[in-house]
């Protein structure tokens, strides 16, 4: 390894340095930057020609005296070292130790950029994992290999929420081989902690990895952290056969870094000044996510991400719906409503459901219970609509009936414990039982069957509903 | 020789001489490939299809001499290639589960072996022209594969070989063209995917593609060789819609093209096809189709040319007689990959970013859709359907409005009928097809003179409701009359017994035209008897308790397009229930009116 010093600075703009007269310097190569006290940071190259390169320093240009700025080369990317025992360890975004402990040494070193996966190397993800949460496992069904995001917003309990899906997903518990790694970006002080205490409670902290940067650590560095997460995931995952979760915290943050570097250079903006690059540069992290044929791990995903004024179409959460495999919206009305955890279930979605539920995964009802769900809870939707113009006692009967589902829905349903851990079943019984306030011939998202089996209409907990649902007289089934 | 001189991204300025303006160059010590997009002096403006981390000014350029081609023979069915048709199956075997840079490896295999049959009518001397068959090889059980004089060769035959098994590389005819000039003609030949094939004519007497799925056969149809676009936002059907017409639509040929997309999506149709059988033909569905894959974490220039790729296969297919349907995947990544290429050349963007011959590429490259007279005489059709990817879902953003200027058939998916789980969250409001009269005489011939007078009542039943609701949002239901709220309970029969299609539904994934209508004309028949009951007076509460309406609603769901009969069955047992109600009410029996 060559490793020359350049102190040929010609310019410094946010956490760009253009250095002039180097000449053959490889695009994507580490740089590291020395100052006049002596200070290192590191760098970079993002563009190179043998009149001017220009280096991305990651802890930014400030302070830096030009004419004693020196730059070394070190003809090699950024890459990351990797062994057993990176588990239990926490990071920077740049892989250097945050814990007080040795770096890593060892040969096998990754550049933290990866490569894109073969597609036709990918396994389709198919194994259904048990959240233990009813709006996840009922009706957007998480699986093995998934990228499913959190979208949050400011003072919602997605910390919470991804604390409990680690804690309960049984993916993780019932296996010897799992992993987690956890990925913050730009967090609090408190949240990190908050994690680290979690994690540490249900006792998984010797199979977590973390990397962390701070709300005050230079964030360019941010830009670099995912990728350095997904590398350490990927050993785990397909060099050690683990499964790992990854969690990534918070995106917004990450996105605003590349905000930043794409005006220093001038980019041309497509949204709300991100780059046109934007979607393709979340891609390349989303898309690490997956199953591969013939390796035992798989790597499970769940960015998190504050979304700009709750504005699910703001450049950041539209490119990542864009990209994931669905997504779980979190809702601040329902928050105010002290409905934990808050799950916006109509803008919900996972896609993966479809193959990782049903009568080999879950139960035969399964995929149709959740489209009747669905159905059921938009209509009572347009039902609490119309009640909050005419008056619920305006309403027509069947409307009274969605109306009283939408309540239920809410609080039993979404509504549930930050301890309560339901199997699948539980969360099925529960969505019959709400179902089973409505008349069989409003539900035609689940078949006779279905209803022959599961639906207790005329035999409701209410006996007075039941001489209601007499009287009106409705036989469907 | 020439080097490398600027690296920004994918963008690479080398110095090298006597190179034109599309050709291929090949640039470092990795070998990467990509195209000259720009010429100035001795400088050459490449966009690079491969990441070029890692390469370094005064490396080594070199030009090899042509551009962008794609080779066009037997091995494409089955397969799955990369932006630049590249195999992947070939990739893994070489670079292993991530895509290594800089690999080389011919598009069709060269070992594979080809019972090639012989066209016996020609001998020597005949004259060939371009376009004109030579041969015949059985490419899969069901696709006879054509060989083809290449469309810029002809001349007179100097050489035939008999039939036999062939590579794609061994030569089995000469041709001499006029200038004297011998060509060797072999199993495949290559065409720069930037040109469009050449045709003999344009052929207008189309017939619809039938998709199997009801919103877009009756509602909004597509003809064989015609443009349609599914834009919606993230989430809303878009994948779903397109994986259903590679699945059931009823082309010879399917090329689907994931262009800047989800990995998944295309394991997804690698694991299922092979299993899957084609209903027209009951082969398994991937002896008919060709993955071109470009994901959204692959390089975003070969992205740009997967289209191209893509639509110059479906082209030579359609040369040799058949109908193709390409679908593409979305073309708002491809529009990205453009406005990339472009902000990096410090091209003047003119909206959103995008540069200023952003809609004239969009619509040059849907011309290339069309039925035509091909070259040799006979019949063949390229399908285009674009997914369109707005940001926020926002339908006036520049490659929304610019491909519905440029598509007669437009699904517009809306996010209000996804989030309520309405499948396919086709809105019938902002959706259209200049195809319909076309369209109604197939339907009319085919399955019922009716077909377009029932088409148009639905849509206009839909259209009223929607008026409705808007009322019954204002002051409630109680506003309207007994007759308009007839009108709403007509519109959800519509959009539940008929619109609604489940994909993951395996008695409804696929609907033939005449379960298509006849699902509609009941819908229609309940709601026209209806509207007479409730001037007899019966209250439209009783009617809608009806246990054959909430039969109606799942009957999609129990009889599959070979239970047709039994759909009509239940028609005539919803007019017995409609027959008892209007006796009730004091008419006489409809057998004795
Ligand atoms: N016809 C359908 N039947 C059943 N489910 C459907 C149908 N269409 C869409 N869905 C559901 O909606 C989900 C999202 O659909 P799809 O992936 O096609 O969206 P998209 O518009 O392509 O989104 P993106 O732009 O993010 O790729 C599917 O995973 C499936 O669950
Ligand atoms: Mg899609």
């Amino acid at each position: 390894m060559r490793e020359k010093e350049f102190r040929m600075a010609a310019a410094a703009r946010g956490a760009l340095l253009y250095m002039k007269g180097v000449r053959g310097v490889a695009l994507g190569d580490r740089v590291v930057v020395r100052d006049q006290s002596g200070r290192r940071r590191s760098g970079q190259v993002i563009r190179t020609s043998n009149e001017v390169v220009l280096v991305q320093v990651f802890e930014g240009t400030e302070g830096l005296d030009l004419d004693q700025t020196w730059a070394g080369f070190l003809e090699k990317p950024f890459e990351l070292s990797l062994s057993p025992e990176i588990l239990g360890r926490v990071f920077s975004g740049t892989g250097a130790p945050r814990d007080d402990r040795p770096p890593i040494i060892s040969t096998l070193k990754r550049n933290v950029n990866g490569a894109p996966v073969n597609p036709a190397a990918r396994t389709y993800p198919k194994e259904f994992i048990q959240t233990g949460i009813s709006t996840i496992d009922g009706l957007n069904s998480l699986v093995r290999g998934q990228k499913l995001p959190i979208f949050s917003g400011s003072g919602l309990p997605h910390n919470r929420l991804a604390a409990q899906i680690v804690r309960q997903a049984k993916l993780l518990s019932q296996e010897a081989d799992f992993s987690v790694v956890f990925a913050a970006m730009g967090v609090s002080y408190t949240d990190a902690r908050f994690f680290e205490e979690e994690f540490e409670s249900s006792g998984v902290l010797r199979n977590v990895v973390m990397f962390i940067n701070l709300a005050d650590d230079p964030p360019m560095e941010r830009l670099l952290l995912p990728r350095a997460a997904l590398t350490a995931a990927e050993y785990l995952a397909y060099e050690l056969d683990q499964h790992v979760l990854v969690v990534l915290t918070d995106m917004t943050n990450y996105a605003e870094a590349l905000r930043e570097v794409a005006t220093a250079k001038g980019d041309v903006p497509a949204r709300k000044g991100y780059p046109g690059y934007l979607y393709s540069d979340l891609a390349e992290l989303y898309e690490r996510a997956g199953r591969i044929h013939e390796r035992h791990g798989s790597i499970t995903m769940m960015p998190v991400l504050s979304m700009p004024s709750d504005d699910i179409t703001h450049p950041i959460p539209d490119l990542t719906g864009y990209i994931t495999e669905g997504q779980i919206v979190l809702s601040r009305e329902l928050q105010s409503q002290g409905i934990y955890p808050p799950v916006n279930v109509p803008p919900s979605l996972s896609r993966l459901m479809k193959d990782g539920i049903g009568a080999d995964f879950t139960r035969e009802d399964h995929p149709r219970v959740a489209a009747q769900l669905y159905a059921a809870y938009a209509r009572s939707l347009e039902a609490r609509n119309l009640a909050s113009i005419i008056g619920a006692e305006e309403l027509s009967e069947r409307d009274r009936r969605y109306l009283e589902f939408a309540e239920g829905f809410e609080k039993r349903f979404v509504g549930q414990g930050e301890d309560e851990d339901r199997s699948i079943i539980e969360t099925l019984e529960i969505a019959w039982e709400l179902l089973s306030g409505l008349p069989p011939e409003a539900l035609n998202r689940v078949t006779e069957e279905d209803l022959q089996k599961y639906h207790q209409w005329g035999r409701a907990r209410d006996p007075e509903e039941t001489a209601t649902a007499g009287d009106a007289g409705v036989n469907g089934d | 020789m020439g080097e490398i001189i600027d690296i920004n991204g994918p963008i690479v300025t080398v110095r090298l001489e006597r190179v034109r303006n599309g050709d291929q160059v090949k640039i470092g010590r990795i070998g990467l490939v990509g195209e000259v997009i720009g010429l100035d002096g001795d400088r050459a403006v490449v966009q690079v299809y491969e990441s070029t981390e890692g390469a370094r000014p005064g490396e080594a350029a070199e030009s090899l001499g042509h551009p962008l081609s794609v080779e066009l023979g037997p091995g494409l069915m089955g397969n799955i290639f990369d932006g630049v048709q590249r195999p992947l199956p070939e990739l893994l075997k070489i670079s292993g589960d991530q895509i290594g840079r800089g690999i080389e490896v011919p598009s069709l295999n060269r070992e594979t072996s080809w019972r090639f049959e012989a066209d016996s009518s020609l001998s020597m001397g005949d004259r060939l022209t371009g376009g004109a068959v030579i041969g015949t090889v059985q490419e899969t059980e069901i696709i006879k594969h054509h060989i083809l004089v290449p469309p810029d060769i002809s001349g007179e035959i100097v050489e035939h070989g008999a039939s036999g098994e062939y590579t794609v590389d061994d030569v089995i005819a000469r041709v001499k063209s006029d200038d004297g000039h011998i060509h060797d003609l072999r199993l495949f030949h290559r065409w720069p995917v930037r040109t469009p094939r050449p045709y003999e004519g344009r052929n207008h007497a189309a017939v619809p593609l039938i998709t199997g799925q009801r919103v877009l056969d009756t509602f909004f149809p597509i003809l064989k060789g015609g443009k349609g676009a599914v834009p919606g936002p993230f989430g809303a059907g878009k994948t779903m819609v397109q994986q259903q017409i590679a699945r059931w639509a009823n082309a010879d040929i399917v090329i689907y093209v994931g262009c800047g997309e989800r990995g998944n999506e295309l394991v997804d149709i690698l694991e299922s096809f092979p299993e899957l059988t084609d209903p027209h033909t009951g082969r398994s569905l991937m002896e008919r189709t060709l993955l071109v894959a470009n994901t959204s974490n692959m390089p975003v220039v070969a992205r740009e040319a997967s289209i191209y790729v893509g639509v110059t296969i479906a082209e030579y297919y359609r040369d040799q007689g058949y109908d193709v349907v390409m679908v593409a995947d979305s073309t708002s990544r491809w529009a990205e990959a453009l406005r990339e290429v472009s902000g990096r050349l410090g091209q003047m963007p003119v909206e959103e970013g995008y540069p200023a011959y952003l809609a004239s590429r969009l619509s040059a490259f849907y011309e290339r859709a069309g039925r035509v007279e091909t070259l040799r005489g006979n019949l063949g059709s390229v399908t285009l359907i674009g997914a369109v990817s707005p940001p926020g879902g926002d339908f006036s953003e520049p490659v929304t409005s610019h491909t519905k200027e440029i598509v007669p058939t437009f699904w517009a998916l809306s996010k209000e009928l996804a989030d309520a789980r309405h499948y396919p969250a086709v809105d019938w409001l902002d959706s259209f097809s200049g195809y319909v009269d076309t369209a109604a005489h197939w339907w009319s011939r085919e399955v019922d003179p009716t077909w377009a007078a029932r088409r148009a009542q639905a849509l206009a039943v839909l259209s009223q409701a929607d008026d409705l609701s808007r009322i019954v949002n204002l002051v409630g239901p109680e506003a309207l009359s007994p007759t308009q709220r007839w009108v709403l309970e007509g519109a959800a029969l519509i959009k539940e017994g008929v619109l609604q299609q489940s994909a993951i539904d395996e008695v409804d994934s696929y609907a033939s035209p005449r379960k298509q209508f006849l699902l509609l004309d009941i819908a229609l028949c309940i709601y026209d008897e209806g509207h007479k009951l409730i001037e007899l007076g019966v209250p439209v509460e009783q009617i809608s308790r009806l246990p054959s309406m909430a039969r109606f609603r799942r009957l999609k769901s129990v009889y599959t397009s070979e239970q047709a009969d039994d759909i009509d069955a239940f028609n005539r047992q919803v007019k017995k229930d409609i027959d008892e109600l209007r006796v009730e009410y004091g008419a006489p029996r409809e057998a004795e009116a």
